[in-house]
């Protein structure tokens, strides 16, 4: 092999190997809790802040934490109807993993969050949607729970998508993570 | 500390518990010119280990960091 074929194959094999990961962080927010959500939304700002592309996908128990209380969606089977009925109605009612004791925990929590000016979570929403955080809904949480777009907040760039569209923007990210 | 710099803005962040003051940091910076200095002024206890983070990732700088009782300013001038 001469030295000019040499430097090529090298070029290639280094080419392969450059890092094609973006600045940017992707999210699965499965945990429907208040302390994991506003854990996910202040690392999700954070990142935001940082100059991230930032990705959440919602999925499973997470899902009823953007279902906006003001809205309502008809034609529910009864499946959908008690799912609907069980689960918090956004993200003002979605309680502790720890200490709720009967909803006196998670009171407790956000007199204090409020007497120490941390943000509520549904203000972490709304700053997160104006940094431009991306936040995709998992199709499938919501068939099988019975949501309905109708009954979710709304946002410029809302999508519904599946595993694929979250591993696409996973793949080219720096940062993944699993709340 | 005499060598305080002359800032161009200054933000008042006092009291906002994390990611408040980075995030609205962030926000300023990105309607300032090149070159100008940022004054933010915090409570926040994790804001001396958080503005030194944010201003690596970013490519910022931080002039200088003044602390008087309670408050620490951050000098912070915008690089790109």
């Amino acid at each position: 092999m001469d030295i000019n074929q040499a430097v090529q194959a090298l070029q290639n094999e280094m080419a392969s190997m450059r890092d094609e990961r973006k600045n940017k962080l992707s999210m699965v927010v499965f945990s429907g809790d208040l302390d994991k959500l506003l854990a996910a939304f202040i690392i999700a700002t954070g990142a935001a802040a940082m100059g991230l592309e930032v990705v959440m996908f919602f999925t499973f128990w997470a899902t009823p934490a953007l279902r906006d209380p003001s809205k309502k969606a008809k034609g529910k089977n009864i499946f959908g109807k008690m799912f609907g009925f069980m689960l918090p109605k956004g993200a003002r009612k979605v309680t502790l993993s720890k200490m709720h004791m009967a909803g006196m925990g998670t009171a407790m929590l956000k007199s204090l969050m409020k007497k120490k000016n941390v943000a509520s979570l549904e203000e972490m929403i709304r700053l997160a949607i104006e940094l431009e955080v991306k936040i995709y809904i998992c199709e499938m949480s919501m068939d099988l729970m019975g949501f309905k777009p109708e009954e979710m907040i709304d946002y410029p760039g809302r999508q519904f998508v599946g595993v694929a569209k979250f591993l696409e923007e996973a793949g080219d990210s720096k940062i993944q993570l699993f709340i | 500390m005499s060598d305080i710099p002359r800032a161009d803005i200054t933000m008042d962040l006092k009291g906002l518990a994390c990611p408040m003051p980075v995030v609205k940091v962030s926000q300023q910076i990105k309607k300032m010119q090149v070159g100008q200095v940022l004054a933010a002024e915090t409570t926040d206890p994790g804001a001396h280990a958080d503005f030194p983070a944010w201003a690596k990732s970013t490519g910022n700088e931080i002039l200088a960091v003044d602390t008087q009782d309670n408050v620490t300013t951050f000098y912070i001038k915008k690089l790109k």
